[in-house]
């Protein structure tokens, strides 16, 4: 009888972990979400292997409009739009997630600390948190650029920066609740240190929240490394980057004509936007926030 | 309506839910009958079938629950099948329902008035009227100031008060029956007891019919006339409720009264009995019967086929082959195993709190939640402490391991004075003071597996890693009675009792001196709860632990304790020998919540009624701070000086201005009036 119930058990919780798998993969928001991404980044990948024309190369007509030969068009010095869109997600698939990472590890140490001490620590670091929350990411962000020169490294360090207070107001609610609790109060009695409450007592049961506020600022990644490439201070040329190529052409929109040099681009951007938070929605309700 | 039909009448009522595309059994052809102005107790452990049989009366069924056959008839008017529509015309006009949380039942938004008022607007009264009826109602469930509670919201009640604001919108409509599904589980004993005396004097006045879902055979023996043992969703046996719990005829009801300790059961005098095994898992399609697989006098014809209803008497039946020899159930846990070991006081105490205080500040508001408590524990002793919430037992438990910093006082161990905190205690200090939570949900780590979590307990209270470490972790884990094939599991696919004995095993990976036990089996069914107080007492006996043990479940207390510690807002009003705090002569207040638990064996003592809500620790009451609700109060010397806590008899502490002699006359009738058997029945 004994066996028995161990392999109901095991069974038990195997069902319970593919239900949460089967409950993602039912979800539309989820997998519409995460096919588009799926796609750009093969094509950040592969993407200048299997684009039709070399996405650098200038040697095509001029603005040419849609065609066979160049589906999306061609811009002003001669590229081939479609190859760019294609191979045009390389630079912000790396810039932005990077970015992220270095949020959501920065936010969630400041969140555990002020969430697990309380008290003076948390009131201090709380009100720099709220002074950093009070400007736009955009006038930090070029400001630190200017004065610093820009790099990747630099934009990369920027947005983590400025998303780490943002990031660690959600941790710090999640752990407020948690230290709550009595596992909490049985590790101190054996002795546990701080660090070793923090990071392994509560942190798994924090990851929850982490997970789908990480998805949420990739999205919020995206769109300030687009903004900044746009104004300058992102991605560098010659890369095919959806928002140089904005940056590139969209003066040619006043005479009207050459639309398809900015639209495309700018369709990339926001699909890759709107599937990420399209995962991020999917992951927050079947982690239940 | 006729006033022949009866109530409520089920017939073969099988509930099903749908899970994983699978239905599995919940209830199995139930039938019972309540009739016009009678209240039926349904018992039985979590997970039989007592709430699904609640919803599916007002048809409330969970989303994947439905009624796979069988009827029910309420005021014979059958509810199976009725449109969405007339379920809520039923529950508008006949059926009302109280819950467990009163907190959870009111909306925490809208002001109490407004939402009592609200029943009256669904059944068509003008404001005015409906604000009228509201009054009327809220005076009717003996709210004292019932103008000044309208105008309030949920939050600012306490939770009787909110309990009876609930129970007067469930009476709102008359309805002809009325569903009480746990009602009193969440409060204290004192509060509990009078909403008890109020559900009873309700019942006289409205005629309603009650059919009352709890786990508490005590409150059943105080409630209800007849009652339903239900087990796995099949009701195993029913009958008058003195006939049933004094000439049970069926093992698990057997067994159930055995679990639970009462009458005066000491842990020196042998051991709890408990009940074998797990309820069957839903998966199983059961054929033979429900309980023969935990059954001590199960035969293969219990295996092989369900027992039928045997009619013991015309209003007693059981479902069991064996009805007559049920009583005669072997025990499934000796009673001689492992007796404790004696106390010797003689030497110097392995704990000593003198004078602890801890004033919490809130709001600018200063909390006095424990005032200059002293007490000592030698080795291998309980000491029981006992009091309404808010009396400062888990406050002092939580200073003395060093959880906060107490504001004034010093606890000693081994005669040497420990850091106020945890972060200052040496690791041997740290050590020897270990826990164990109410709430073993909680206290585990629900991302941990079991291994995990006792394995570094080893490293940190045992210093022992490694291989060793597998070796004591299994020996560990035999003593708490956790077989080998639990260690690789994370604590949420264990049941409640599994996870309570991890948390005992992680108490005992060291060796502690003193662990403190808060509540550990108030989450737990009894027959769980007596298996843990056996394996308590089981190690204590093996290490000479002390027990410093928080329970608000006397019986319980008066179990496992050697000495109590009666609290209230904060201070020791009552310290002594278990017995003697029991057989008394006792503080006023000791005597007041001794007498509001309702017992199996019936309500011997009489009941105390006290007056008013426990006052707030913010602004405690001058001279004695229980005078304010004191029964026995003798005048103003109670008013203006406290009583000092003196030695009444040898190692009886009390405080209190009444003299021992006196309140030895006073108490006397009552105490001697304890029946050892007689009548349950609440009309007394």
């Amino acid at each position: 009888m004994s066996t028995v119930a161990t392999t109901v058990q095991l069974s038990e919780t195997r069902i319970a972990r593919r239900e949460t798998r089967q409950q993602l993969l039912r979800s539309k928001t989820f997998m519409a979400g995460a096919i588009i991404i799926a796609f750009w980044v093969l094509c950040a990948v592969f993407g200048h292997r299997i684009a039709p024309h070399d996405p650098l190369a200038q040697s095509f007509p001029q603005l040419e409009g849609l065609s066979r030969t160049y589906p999306f068009g061609t811009d002003q010095l001669g590229r081939d739009v479609f190859s760019r869109v294609l191979a045009g997600a390389r630079d912000i698939l790396i810039v932005a997630p990077l970015a992220t990472l270095l949020g959501i590890v920065g936010g969630t140490i400041i969140g555990l600390v002020t969430g697990y001490f309380r008290g003076l620590t948390d009131d201090v670091v709380s009100r720099i948190v709220d002074a950093v929350l009070s400007l736009p990411l955009i006038v930090i962000a070029v400001t630190v650029l200017v004065a610093l020169g820009h790099s990747t490294l630099t934009v990369i360090v920027v947005i983590g920066l400025v998303f780490a207070p943002i990031v660690s107001r959600t941790v710090r609610a999640a752990v407020l609740a948690e230290r709550q609790l009595d596992y909490v109060s049985a590790s101190r009695l054996q002795g546990e240190r701080a660090p070793y409450v923090m990071f392994v007592e509560i942190l798994p049961n924090v990851m929850g929240p982490i997970v789908v506020e990480a998805t949420v600022r990739l999205g919020y990644a995206i769109f300030a490394v687009a903004g900044l490439t746009f104004l300058g201070f992102g991605v560098q040329p010659p890369s095919p980057d959806w928002a140089l190529q904005i940056a590139d052409n969209y003066t040619l929109l006043g005479a009207g004509t050459y639309w398809w040099t900015v639209l495309f681009p700018a369709l990339a951007i926001i699909s890759l936007v709107v599937a990420v938070n399209l995962v991020a929605d999917g992951l927050a309700r079947v982690f239940g926030r | 309506m006729s006033d022949t039909a009866p109530t409520l009448e089920l017939k073969d009522l099988d509930v099903v839910y749908r899970v994983r595309g699978r239905d599995r059994q919940i209830l199995r052809g139930v039938s019972l009958t309540i009739g016009p102005g009678e209240t039926y107790g349904l018992v039985g452990e979590s997970g039989c079938g007592k709430s699904t049989t609640a919803l599916a009366v007002v048809g409330y069924l969970a989303s994947n629950g439905r009624i796979r056959s069988g009827s029910i008839r309420v005021a014979g008017r059958e509810v199976v099948g009725l449109s969405n529509k007339a379920l809520r015309e039923l529950r508008a006009n006949d059926v009302s329902m109280v819950y467990q949380n009163p907190g959870e039942a009111l909306n925490p938004s809208i002001r109490v008035g407004d939402q009592v008022a609200e029943v009256f607007h669904v059944r068509g009264a003008s404001n005015e009227e409906a604000m009228e009826l509201t009054l009327q109602a809220l005076s009717k469930v003996q709210i004292a100031d019932p103008e000044s509670v309208m105008a309030r919201y949920p939050h600012q009640l306490s939770g009787g008060m909110q309990q009876r604001v609930v129970i007067a919108m469930a009476l709102a409509n008359d309805p002809a029956l009325l569903i009480l599904d746990e009602p009193t589980t969440s409060l204290d004993a004192t509060v509990e007891a009078e909403v008890l005396d109020l559900i009873q004097h309700l019942q006289v006045e409205f005629r309603t019919s009650v059919l009352f879902i709890t786990h508490n055979l005590g409150v059943i023996a105080k409630m209800c006339e007849r009652v339903g043992v239900l087990y796995a969703g099949r009701l195993v046996e029913e009958g008058p409720v003195d006939t049933v719990l004094k000439d049970p005829r069926h093992p698990y009801t057997v067994g159930l009264l055995r679990c639970v300790p009462r009458g005066g059961a000491r842990k020196d005098r042998g051991r709890l009995d408990t009940i074998p095994g797990f309820l069957p898992s839903l998966d199983e399609e059961l054929r033979a019967c429900v309980f023969a697989n935990r059954c001590g006098l199960a035969q293969d014809v219990c295996r092989g086929s369900e027992p039928p209803l045997y009619q013991i008497t015309e209003d007693h039946s059981s479902r069991c082959y064996f009805h007559e020899q049920a009583q005669a159930l072997p025990r499934a846990t000796p009673a001689n195993l492992g007796q404790p070991v004696a106390v010797d006081r003689s030497k110097a105490p392995l704990l000593a709190v003198k004078e602890l205080t801890k004033t919490f500040e809130q709001n600018g508001r200063h909390i006095h939640a424990l005032e200059a408590v002293s007490a000592a524990l030698w080795p291998g002793e309980t000491l029981g402490l006992v009091g309404e919430s808010g009396s400062g037992k888990t406050t002092f438990a939580r200073a003395v391991l060093g959880l906060f910093a107490p504001t004034a006082g010093t606890v000693e161990l081994d005669a040497h004075v420990l850091p106020p905190t945890l972060a200052k205690r040496t690791r041997d200090d740290v050590r020897g003071l270990q826990i164990v939570f109410q709430n073993p949900d909680s206290a585990l780590n629900r991302r941990h597996a079991v291994r995990r979590i006792l394995r570094r307990s080893l490293k940190k209270l045992a210093g022992i890693s490694g291989a060793p470490a597998e070796e004591r972790l299994l020996t560990l884990a035999g003593s708490v009675r956790l077989a080998e094939r639990y260690l690789t599991v994370r604590p949420s696919q264990l049941s409640g009792g599994l996870k309570q004995r991890v948390a005992i095993a992680r108490a005992f990976a060291g060796e502690p001196r003193l662990v403190v036990c808060d509540e550990p089996t108030s989450a737990l069914d009894v027959s769980v709860q007596a298996a843990i107080l056996n394996l308590l007492v089981e190690l204590q006996a093996q290490h000479r632990v002390a027990y410093l043990f928080i329970s608000h479940d006397l019986g319980v207390v008066r179990y496992i304790s050697d000495r109590i510690a009666v609290l209230y807002l904060g201070r020791l009003m009552e310290m002594g020998p278990a017995e003697v705090v029991f057989d008394g002569p006792h503080h006023p207040y000791t005597e007041a919540l001794l007498s509001a638990v309702p017992t199996i064996d019936g309500g011997g003592r009489a009941r105390i009624k006290l007056a008013g809500e426990i006052p707030s620790a913010a602004a405690p009451p001058t001279g004695c701070v229980f005078h304010t609700r004191c029964h026995r109060r003798i005048g103003a010397i109670c008013d203006q000086q406290e009583p000092p806590l003196v030695e009444v008899e040898p190692g009886h502490l009390m405080r209190c201005h009444i003299p021992i002699e006196e309140l030895r006359r006073l108490q006397r009738p009552a105490t001697e009036a304890v029946p050892l058997s007689g009548s349950t029945k609440p009309a007394a």
